[in-house]
């Protein structure tokens, strides 16, 4: 097996991988990071959102040995400002999409600190939560440094 | 004192005689308004582990030499295994163990539709479990295959008798009535779509076998493995601490859970079986389709004289007859209602219950019907409600009822309807709509809780109920904090396992909170007495005089005034035990929920575009236990409903029976961007019947209305008739032009009149 070099939330690691391993099972079953949900597995949902140089990512496509970036996943998010703001807005149901729009969002306030509704509306749009706290999300996000 | 009860039980809408032992509630319900901690909005209690994403889901879960299982379906809606050769899978590097049809009931030789599970592999890896099935050798015969609901009707295919339901004399009513309306309504196959798929993860441990599960009920899957499996229940340990999502599709263990108990059994190690997003799209149940063909009449004057309908379900190859009717028999005062309700056996995928079942189907078609009078007699919609407001269930008090203020709250927004007319221009054209809901909600025993208060005043609840994301832990806990007189934040609940705390209710039927927190709040109050008097002999003063508020122990002369923590700390790592039941419902009471919803459309009379802006919501459930948490579930019912509104479908192939909308890009659930303003108020007065809290559930009530409110605003802004869910453009377009043809008729009948 070929050697993965991967550096996650400032941490390098070094493991043997296949190739065709998704970023998403490399976080989660090697790593033990399972704040990083997989919902859908084929780039649908937003669950499995990463940041890959800040960039948001679908984790569950992206193959492993294709990242030459640094990754960022909610485990490297927890003491965002965001996270109280998602708590606060009670921007959180069954929470099982909740770290990957706390990682999208994150994205979002990092380029674009004041983002307007229509920002939050289009930059968070790849997201689904079906329990539907899109309206709470919203909100937390505007408010993300109260 | 325990008593025996005989009692009708309700669950989804669905009733059954059972014996019930139900411990008295002795305890008055609090005022109502705002407590210290209860009628105040509250984070949740375990947001920040589900937001920081620390929370363990099942699909979380790695347990040491955990197996991967697979399971192979049927391509075929309707056949038979002829043959079959697991030998090849089994051959293969890294697989463990396999299981073929019939070895366990939930693999069936003879499957009923496309992706019934029929075989199972165990491997080291889930893809080296998916590659296995491909190795196993299948030859099918196939047989017939019933797909069209009408059809399976009319051949006698149901699942259960068909469901008759009379008072009064409709013919009688309808003959005599001044206006009569009839039309036909259709819903769509809905999917769940829970985010986390179904799963379980299984291992045992010598006889005892450990369930750990996405489920809305781990007593439910106890009971149903310890059965299957021909287990005494305590050897079976159900456990769900944290579940992403539900809505009605995971009340039962499911295929996945049998299969994995009898792969780990084989293997000798644990197993997960987990459903890709695929099969969840496929086989892990759906709000079936319904065809409603439905008839009101009036009198000029709008008192509704006749209801009558006839519904059909859509269920499936297995599930149930949902109460499409329910809704017609129930919102309004009217004597004479008969209603059949068919079950169509389809060889297509089971039917699961999916957030109010039959309720959400039914009112679609009656609150359209209902509008579609209104529009015919030229009456206020909200007015011909009101005018029809029913004063008792089929002669049954109600509990309380307090569907008039919820009207009377709406006034302001059906105010807003002629301003949004005003804003309609030759191609958009804007419109305000309303449905009213009814539903149950009200819960009942048995439900139970223990409280467990230490030396540092700190509070543990323990009930082994689920939180499936609606905040139910976070209710419990303010509960136990109003009634101990202590902050929020020294309350920790410990919930989501069948070996570590009693029994509770399923997280079904908006009945979890109704059904535990009347158990909690006694759990605490046993607490609270013994706490009361310790103090009494600790500082010599009578305990009808000490009471406990924010955490300090108080006397009413105010000689008293000690920490709680301070009382309690001579315990060292001793505890003071409460526990607590969920009393009896009021006998001979209807326990119902009300509410009624005002949606504002934008219609592209064009392209058909429909565009949902603001949507009111306003309801009685009772006591609001957690404005913040309450208000999300409004936002959240009425997100969705807009999705079962305007996007979402699943569609069969209709020669194959195959599901087309399998992935999240053909099956199109409401996004971020999708969503309108939402505005929701409660009537918040407790149920001075219901149980020591006067509280009802809340999971379904605010997605009932919002098709009908959504397809009555289209009416109001464009004429059209909307007739079924999802409202596409070609929907749309068709009810569009239908209302152009009905205008020219009637311009032509004016004319010919002159």
């Amino acid at each position: 097996m070929p050697e993965l070099r991967l550096t996650v939330n400032g941490n390098g690691h070094a493991l043997d991988a296949p190739v065709g391993e998704s970023l998403a099972h490399v976080l989660r079953e090697r790593l033990g990071l399972t704040g990083t949900k997989i919902a859908c597995n084929e780039g649908h949902c937003g669950a499995c959102t990463v940041q890959v140089g800040g960039v948001p990512t679908l984790s569950c496509i992206t193959l492993a040995h294709r990242v030459d970036d640094e990754v960022t996943t909610i485990e490297g998010l927890r003491d965002h400002p965001l996270v109280e703001a998602f708590v606060r807005a009670d921007a959180v149901q069954c929470g099982f999409c909740t770290p990957g729009q706390v990682v999208s969002a994150a994205a979002l306030v990092a380029s674009s600190p004041e983002p307007t509704v229509e920002e939050i509306r289009h930059r968070m749009a790849g997201n689904i939560c079906r329990c539907g706290t899109y309206p709470k999300i919203e909100e937390a996000i505007l408010h993300w440094r109260d | 004192m325990a008593r025996l009860i005989r009692t009708e039980k309700e669950v989804e809408g669905r009733y059954e005689e059972v014996w019930l032992v139900v411990e008295e509630d002795p305890l008055e319900q609090w005022p109502a308004g705002p407590g210290a901690v209860v009628g105040r909005p509250a984070s949740r209690v375990d947001g920040l582990a589900r937001v920081r994403g620390e929370a363990r889901y099942t699909a979380d879960l790695q347990l040491l030499g955990m197996l991967h299982a697979a399971v192979l379906r049927s391509p075929h809606a309707h056949a038979r295994v002829t043959r079959i050769d697991l030998a090849p899978a089994l051959a293969l590097p890294g697989v463990r163990a396999a299981l073929g049809p019939g070895e366990i009931a939930a693999l069936v030789e003879e499957p009923g539709y496309v992706g019934a599970p029929v075989a199972a592999v165990a491997a080291d890896t889930f893809g080296a479990a998916r590659a296995a099935l491909d190795a196993i050798v299948v030859e099918w015969e196939q047989l017939e295959a019933v797909l069209d609901p009408e059809d399976a009707v009319a051949r006698g295919a149901l699942t259960v008798e068909p469901r008759h339901y009379e008072r009064g004399d409709v013919d009688r009513a309808l003959a005599s009535a001044d206006v009569v309306v009839e039309s036909t309504y259709r819903t769509q196959t809905l999917l769940h779509n829970s985010m986390e798929t179904h799963q379980a993860v299984c291992e045992w441990i010598g006889d005892s076998l450990t369930v750990y599960i996405s489920t809305q009920y781990i007593w439910g899957v106890r009971a149903a493995v310890a059965k299957e499996l021909g287990m005494p229940a305590d050897k079976v340990r159900v456990v769900c601490e944290f579940m992403g999502g539900g809505f009605g599709s995971k009340n039962d263990p499911g295929e996945v859970t049998f299969v994995a108990a009898e792969l780990a059994r084989r293997a000798g190690r644990p197993v997960r079986c987990a459903m890709t997003r695929r099969e969840e799209n496929t086989a892990a149940g759906n709000r079936n389709a319904t065809i409603q063909k439905l008839t009101v009449g009036a009198t000029s004057d709008g008192t509704i004289v006749a209801l009558a309908g006839e519904f059909t379900n859509a269920v499936g190859w297995a599930g149930w007859s949902a109460s499409t009717e329910g809704p017609m028999r129930m919102l309004y005062a009217c004597e004479n209602v008969r209603t059949v309700t068919y079950g169509a056996k389809l060889n297509t995928p089971p039917m699961k219950a999916f957030r109010a079942p039959g309720f959400v189907e039914g009112t679609f078609g009656l609150e359209c019907l209902i509008d579609e009078l209104a529009a015919k007699l030229e009456l206020d919609p909200l007015e011909l409600r009101r005018r029809n407001h029913a004063e008792s269930n089929d002669g049954m008090p109600y509990s309380s009822k307090h569907l008039l203020d919820c009207y009377a709250l709406a006034d302001k927004h059906w105010e807003r309807r002629h301003e949004v007319r005003s804003r309609s221009d030759a191609t958009w054209r804007y419109g305000v709509g309303t449905a009213s809901q009814i539903w149950y909600g009200g819960g009942g025993p048995p439900s139970y809780a223990w409280t467990r208060v230490g030396s540092d005043g700190r509070i543990a609840v323990v009930t082994a109920m689920q939180d499936i994301g609606t905040g139910t832990r976070t209710a419990m806990a303010q509960i136990a904090a109003e009634e101990l007189g202590v902050p929020l934040d020294r309350v920790e609940v410990s919930l989501g396992d069948s070996a570590r705390g009693p029994y509770a209710t399923l997280s079904a039927g908006s009945s979890t909170l109704p059904s535990v927190g009347p158990a909690v709040r006694a759990a605490a109050a046993d607490a609270k007495r013994q706490i009361v008097e310790i103090a009494a002999q600790r500082y010599g003063v009578a305990e009808d005089a000490i009471d406990i508020r924010d955490g300090v122990v108080v006397s009413a002369d105010g000689t008293v005034s000690v920490p709680l923590e301070e009382l309690v700390g001579i315990l060292d790592s001793a505890q003071i035990l409460g526990k607590g039941a969920r009393g009896p419902n009021p006998a001979g009471m209807s326990v119902l929920t009300f509410g009624v919803q005002v949606a504002e459309v934008a219609v592209d009379v064009e392209t058909g575009e429909v565009r949902v802006l603001r949507v009111a919501a306003i309801h009685d459930v009772g006591r609001v236990v957690n404005p913040l948490g309450a208000q999300s579930q409004v936002e959240g019912g009425v997100v969705q409903g807009i999705g079962h509104t305007l996007s979402e479908e699943r569609l069969l192939d209709p020669e194959t029976g195959a599901v087309l909308t399998t992935s999240l890009d053909a099956y199109r659930m409401p996004t971020i961007a999708d969503v309108p303003e939402i505005v929701s108020e409660f009537v918040d007065v407790p149920d001075a019947h219901l149980t020591n809290l006067g509280s009802k559930g809340l999971g379904e009530p605010p997605i009932i209305p919002t098709a009908a409110a959504i397809a009555n605003a289209i009416r109001d802004a464009t004429g059209a008739d909307v007739h079924e869910i999802p409202i596409s453009r070609e929907e749309m377009l068709r009810a569009l032009a239908e209302a152009r043809e009905r205008a020219k008729a009637g311009a032509k009948e004016r004319v010919g009149a002159r």
